[in-house]
């Protein structure tokens, strides 16, 4: 599938595809980072790096804290201890806003549309940082309003063609069906423009056959927009299948970094989503 | 008939009063999900700025009407940023008391700086009456239903179609969907106790030119009247805080001419009361679905 869009990542520095080489330019990167929870270690030593354009997967039981890793990397938690590097720059001290508009864009396990807003303005309002105009020529519709309107809807719609969802953006976000809805949040993060893109278990509650167009789907946005994309998973022939790293999490602790080659076989890995075979 | 049709006016005269306050009440509600109590008294301030701003700096209406209305809207920004912000965090009832706190301490301030005389507000413009077929209306109701026409018309063109007002439907939702969009919560905050305070502004104007009389207490009755109003209409919702003020100011006038006018207000939250039982999310507002 391509997509005929003239929506070109505004202003950011991004490598071409080939270069998926995490450690030579990575645009997210974790230095021992840890959260503690009134003396439970939620996350400790979590240290990671993302190449640019690279598809990368966090896996590991229920409560293991990967969403955790999620809230830390948008500002929701702020970390006890550890650095969190975006594009090389510190996000420390950046308000949950702030770290959205230098480029991390997430979604949520729990669907969290704007459910009484349409399906367009749901994207259009992710663009409120990147098209202006002031509240006068709002309120009186002078030529910069129509300008920044024009622009949104059709960026709005370009996005929803992605997932062929432009019959639906006059629609109620919360009347679309559980997969569409799933969608959409995937188009409104993008829609923030975002170099890096978090998806919390986007093929919950999809059957095979949309999980695997979602696979194509996730190939194509890295593609199109030249973005990394952090995702979590309990799908393993999703993560196996598009992420070029994975790392496993296990009690707030990664236990297993690597290709999904290197994972698979990995006892640790085995260990901890199976436990320990018993000694005869 | 033309008795009933006078009344009608100056009903819907009183409800756009109560409606422009009302909307103040429920945009901040919707949005930082509070009962901004002080708003009552944001109006008795407006008031005074125009008593002032004629009175003593004699300027010319127009600038008094703005200088009331940029008054009004910084008076509720620095009270939010003093009072509410810090809040934030804080469990409801605390904002609650310090809303409670803030009226007070407006109310107190205004005696402190105008004394407890009540002062008569300046009349803005000549208002002639006028009789149509038999009905005399004033001018005043006329032009506050003008205005208060306009106001609604663009306050719902703003909120629906303009970046910032769909900024506002979104946080009003979601605070943290919001925030994680790249949309600045504190920033929707403050403009929406902006907007709601200069609405309160236009309030006191024509507040001032129907009821003449101003004094440090002067807010709280339209203030409570025009929460009513919201509730009524469904809180949190726009077009509930309009068709709930429209509303309540009609029933006012009609039980005040056709039933007694020591009853009206009776007459009034008893109507309130109903709806409430019938429908307890008020007349437009939202039923909540809870999630199990």
């Amino acid at each position: 599938m391509s997509i005929k869009t003239k929506l070109v990542p505004v202003s950011r520095n991004v490598a071409l595809l080939p270069e998926r080489d995490a450690n030579a330019s990575p645009i997210l990167e974790c230095i021992d980072l840890g959260v503690t929870f009134g003396g439970l270690k939620a996350v400790d030593n979590f240290n990671i790096a993302i190449g640019r354009t690279e598809i990368a997967g966090l896996i590991g039981p229920n409560g293991a804290g990967k969403t955790t890793i999620f809230n830390l990397l948008t500002k929701v938690y702020q970390p006890t201890h550890g650095t969190i590097l975006l594009d090389g720059k510190d996000i420390h001290g950046m308000t949950t806003t702030q770290v959205n508009r230098a480029g991390i864009a997430r979604t949520f396990q729990n669907i969290r549309l704007f459910q009484d807003l349409t399906v367009e303005e749901n994207i259009t309002v992710a663009m409120n940082s990147q098209i202006r105009y002031n509240m006068a020529s709002g309120i009186f519709r002078l030529p910069s309003y129509w300008k920044g309107e024009r622009i949104a809807h059709e960026r709005a719609l370009e996005l929803l063609s992605i997932f062929h969802m432009e019959d639906f953006a006059n629609a109620k976000a919360g009347s679309l069906p559980y997969g569409a809805q799933r969608r959409l949040e995937i188009l409104r993060a993008l829609a923030t423009n975002p170099c890096l893109l978090l998806l919390d278990e986007p093929a919950a509650g999809m059957n095979p056959s949309e999980t695997a167009e979602l696979m194509e789907n996730i190939r194509t946005i890295r593609d199109t927009f030249k973005i990394a994309v952090l995702l979590i998973e309990h799908d393993m022939s999703l993560v196996m299948n598009i992420c070029e790293g994975i790392a496993v999490l296990s009690f707030g602790q990664i236990i297993a970094k690597g290709s999904p080659e290197d994972i698979q076989s990995n006892p640790k890995v085995i260990e901890a989503y199976l436990g320990r075979k018993k000694e005869a | 008939m033309t008795h009933f049709i006078q009344t009608l006016i100056s009903g819907l005269s009183l409800g756009s009063i109560y409606a422009l306050i009302a909307l103040g009440y429920t945009m901040v509600y919707g949005i930082a999900k509070m009962l901004n109590f002080a708003h009552g008294d944001i109006i008795m301030i407006g008031a005074y700025a125009g008593i002032i701003a004629v009175g003593q700096m004699n300027l010319p209406t127009l600038a008094a009407v703005l200088l009331s209305i940029l008054i009004c809207a910084l008076l509720g920004v620095l009270i939010e940023f003093l009072a509410y912000k810090p809040l934030r965090q804080a469990p409801p009832l605390s904002v609650l008391i310090t809303a409670i706190g803030v009226s007070y301490f407006l109310q107190n301030l205004a005696l402190i700086l105008f004394g407890s005389q009540q002062k008569a507000y300046p009349t803005l413009a000549v208002m002639s009456h006028y009789t149509i077929g038999g009905v005399t209306v004033d001018g005043i109701s006329i032009l506050t239903l003008l205005v208060t026409a306009v106001i609604m018309v663009v306050l719902t063109f703003f909120i629906n179609k303009t970046r910032l007002g769909k900024a506002m439907r979104a946080v009003s939702e979601d605070k943290a969907a919001a925030s994680l969009m790249g949309i600045s919560v504190n920033g929707t905050i403050t403009l929406t106790f902006a907007i709601g305070s200069a609405l309160a502004a236009v309030a006191s104007i024509f507040y001032g030119m129907s009821y003449v009389y101003i004094k440090p207490t002067t807010g709280a009755m339209p203030g409570i009247k025009a929460f009513t109003a919201a509730v009524f209409g469904g809180i949190g919702s726009v077009p509930g805080a309009m068709l709930g003020g429209i509303l309540l100011g009609v029933i006012e006038q009609l039980s005040k001419t056709y039933i007694s006018t020591l009853w009206s207000d009776a007459i009034v939250f008893g109507v309130l009361v109903l709806v409430l039982v019938v429908k307890p999310t008020g007349l437009l507002g939202k039923t909540m679905n809870e999630k199990v």
